[in-house]
């Protein structure tokens, strides 16, 4: 008797019994403006990349014409596209593999069980990332000032003469990678000391019995231990710097002769100082592809190992 | 025990430099936003001011109206933050509590979604908004922020946790979906509402692309772009502008200082970056 009142009252499966419409109540309000401000911008984008919305479309809009792909085909033959893809692809390939170098070796510091204070330290490393990035790259730009910038005043103790880093074409984009090195690093090194601590000591005890040394230790314990993070981090540090904006808007406006143009600048100028939206879009679309074929490498690098 | 001395030493002495290192473009930005006009360009570079003066921050405030700006993002920040944390906690709950064809299905959709770049959404998203008359407004920044799919999965991660057998009892008591959801619910929530209120805070406080599309007004910008509209007019006033950045950095340090276990927490939980 005691048994059926207890399935009475607790029924196996208790969700299927609450109400469907509770569900739809709370999904609702998030569901629909996701929808709407979202999934839906994401086709309509799709769709404008086809057209040659322009200008003429923003005042009426049965100006747009479908064009297939000659959008993408422009793309392939615009050199200025051509230069902002190689530039976001040196900002990416240096920088990414750079913060997360720094970010690993100021983890592994900050590890080490010789050193008391380490939230302090780890405080200072950090600060730079939650502040805001168009504040940052407005001290920066002084920093890097060819006559009274701090940065030059360093090195000129070391002998090197002044360097007008973002005026000079060759030194505009290490300019800006050494500068979102120092903004990003601090986040991907938080990951990685949670990585750190989550390696059971009992590893390198054993390892220490055999006879490895710490670089062998780090070698065939830390880093395949730390493989799942390491591609966490990978992708999305990799995906944040493909979106590089703020950084060349505000330190070089894409110069010197379009050395540090970023493909989100150059689809901004296009669709939003130019109005050549159905064109910007195609860029929106292009800079989509490589952020997904980039990550899925990732995937598959590390399945490889 | 020598060499350990000397390593440990050598130690602090690398991480001290560093950090002073890191800090140290903050540090000259608070310097030199006390100091008079002219007294930035100067070589060697001054690390104090000579006289500490208000300047720069009376002159943004009384002739350039900054404090607008300052207004407008914190209204923004706090009612973004506000509409999508009740939008999202929602959400949340319902993907980790109740069951309904396709739930797996959608939730999956949700977050392969999140691969796509934001930059993708902006032209459209602009148009509508444009159609429906509310570029250079308030809600130009509000409404593409009422709801996240990051939010909702973090949410929905928490909630998972909180066993069936509460809401059980609550809905045998007779509660209320909506009072499960208000009396149970988010109290037990709150360390991971907090967390994504300071990353929905500070994200919408530091944001730079999307409103500097969708305001197009001196006195409607957010912080951030009136300090890249003022860095056109006054490259050769790092004074004026460092008190700029100051005004700009200072409430969120303030707000990561304060509740910075939960930032951390956050990160860990796999939280994305503005």
């Amino acid at each position: 008797m005691n048994k059926i009142a207890e399935h009475l009252v607790t029924p196996k499966n208790p969700g299927h019994h609450w109400g469907l419409s509770a569900a739809y109540f709370f999904l609702a309000p998030a569901l629909l403006a996701i929808t709407v401000f979202f999934f839906i911008p994401v086709l309509a984008a799709l769709f404008m990349s086809f057209t040659d919305f322009d200008i003429y479309a923003l005042s009426d809009v049965s100006n747009v014409r479908w064009v297939g792909f000659r959008n993408y085909a422009r793309l392939l033959q615009d050199p200025l596209f051509w230069t902002a893809l190689k530039n976001t692809f040196y900002f990416v390939l240096v920088s990414g593999p750079l913060t997360i170098l720094v970010a690993l070796s100021a983890a592994l510091l900050l590890n080490s069980r010789l050193i008391k204070y380490k939230g302090l330290f780890r405080l200072s490393y950090f600060i730079p990332v939650v502040t805001t990035l168009v504040a940052v790259a407005v001290i920066w730009r002084f920093m890097y000032h060819p006559k009274f910038g701090l940065l030059n005043y360093l090195l000129s103790f070391a002998g090197i003469e002044h360097i007008d880093w973002l005026g000079e074409p060759q030194w505009a984009m290490p300019a800006i990678i050494l500068m979102s090195v120092w903004k990003n690093f601090g986040y991907n090194m938080i990951i990685f000391i949670a990585g750190l601590q989550n390696i059971p000591e009992q590893l390198y005890e054993a390892a220490r019995i055999e006879g490895a040394n710490c670089w062998q230790q780090f070698r065939s314990i830390t880093i395949p231990m730390l493989a799942p993070t390491t591609l966490f981090i990978g992708v999305i540090t990799m995906i944040g710097f493909f979106q590089l904006f703020a950084e060349p808007y505000i330190m070089t406006q894409g110069g010197p002769l379009s050395r540090t143009l970023s493909v989100v600048q150059y689809m901004y100028w296009e669709g939003f100082r130019w109005w050549n939206m159905g064109y910007s879009a195609s860029i929106a679309f292009v800079l989509f592809i490589i952020i997904f074929i980039a990550t899925l490498i990732q995937f598959k690098l590390q399945r490889e190992r | 025990m020598k060499t350990i001395l000397i390593r440990k030493t050598g130690l602090y002495l690398f991480l001290f430099l560093t950090s002073i290192l890191t800090l140290a473009p903050f540090l000259w930005m608070v310097s030199a936003s006390f100091m008079q006009d002219g007294e930035a360009s100067v070589f060697p570079p001054k690390f104090l001011p000579d006289r500490m003066v208000l300047d720069q921050y009376q002159n943004l405030i009384l002739r350039l109206n900054i404090h607008r700006n300052f207004i407008n993002s914190l209204i923004l920040s706090v009612l973004v933050t506000m509409i999508s944390l009740f939008l999202n906690s929602m959400a949340g709950f319902a993907f980790a509590k109740y069951h309904f064809r396709g739930k797996n299905q959608l939730f999956n959709l949700l977050l392969s979604s999140m691969i796509i770049p934001a930059q993708v959404v902006m032209l459209p998203l602009f148009l509508m908004l444009k159609t429906i008359g509310v570029i250079n407004t308030y809600f130009a920044i509000i409404i593409p922020g009422l709801a996240n799919i990051f939010g909702i999965f973090l949410i929905r991660q928490y909630v998972l946790s909180i066993p069936d057998s509460l809401i059980e009892a609550a809905r045998m008591d007779g509660a209320a979906d909506f009072q499960i959801y208000r009396q149970i619910i988010l109290p037990l929530c709150l360390p991971i509402l907090i967390t994504l209120a300071i990353f929905t805070f500070m994200g919408t406080w530091n944001d730079f692309l999307w409103p500097l599309i969708a305001l197009t007004d001196n006195s409607m910008y957010t912080l951030p772009v009136a300090l890249a509209n003022l860095m056109g007019e006054h490259t050769k006033d790092p004074e004026l502008m460092m008190a700029g950045s100051v005004l700009t950095i200072l409430p969120i340090v303030v707000v990561f200082m304060v509740l910075q276990r939960y930032y951390m927490q956050g990160i860990l939980l796999g939280g994305v970056k503005e």
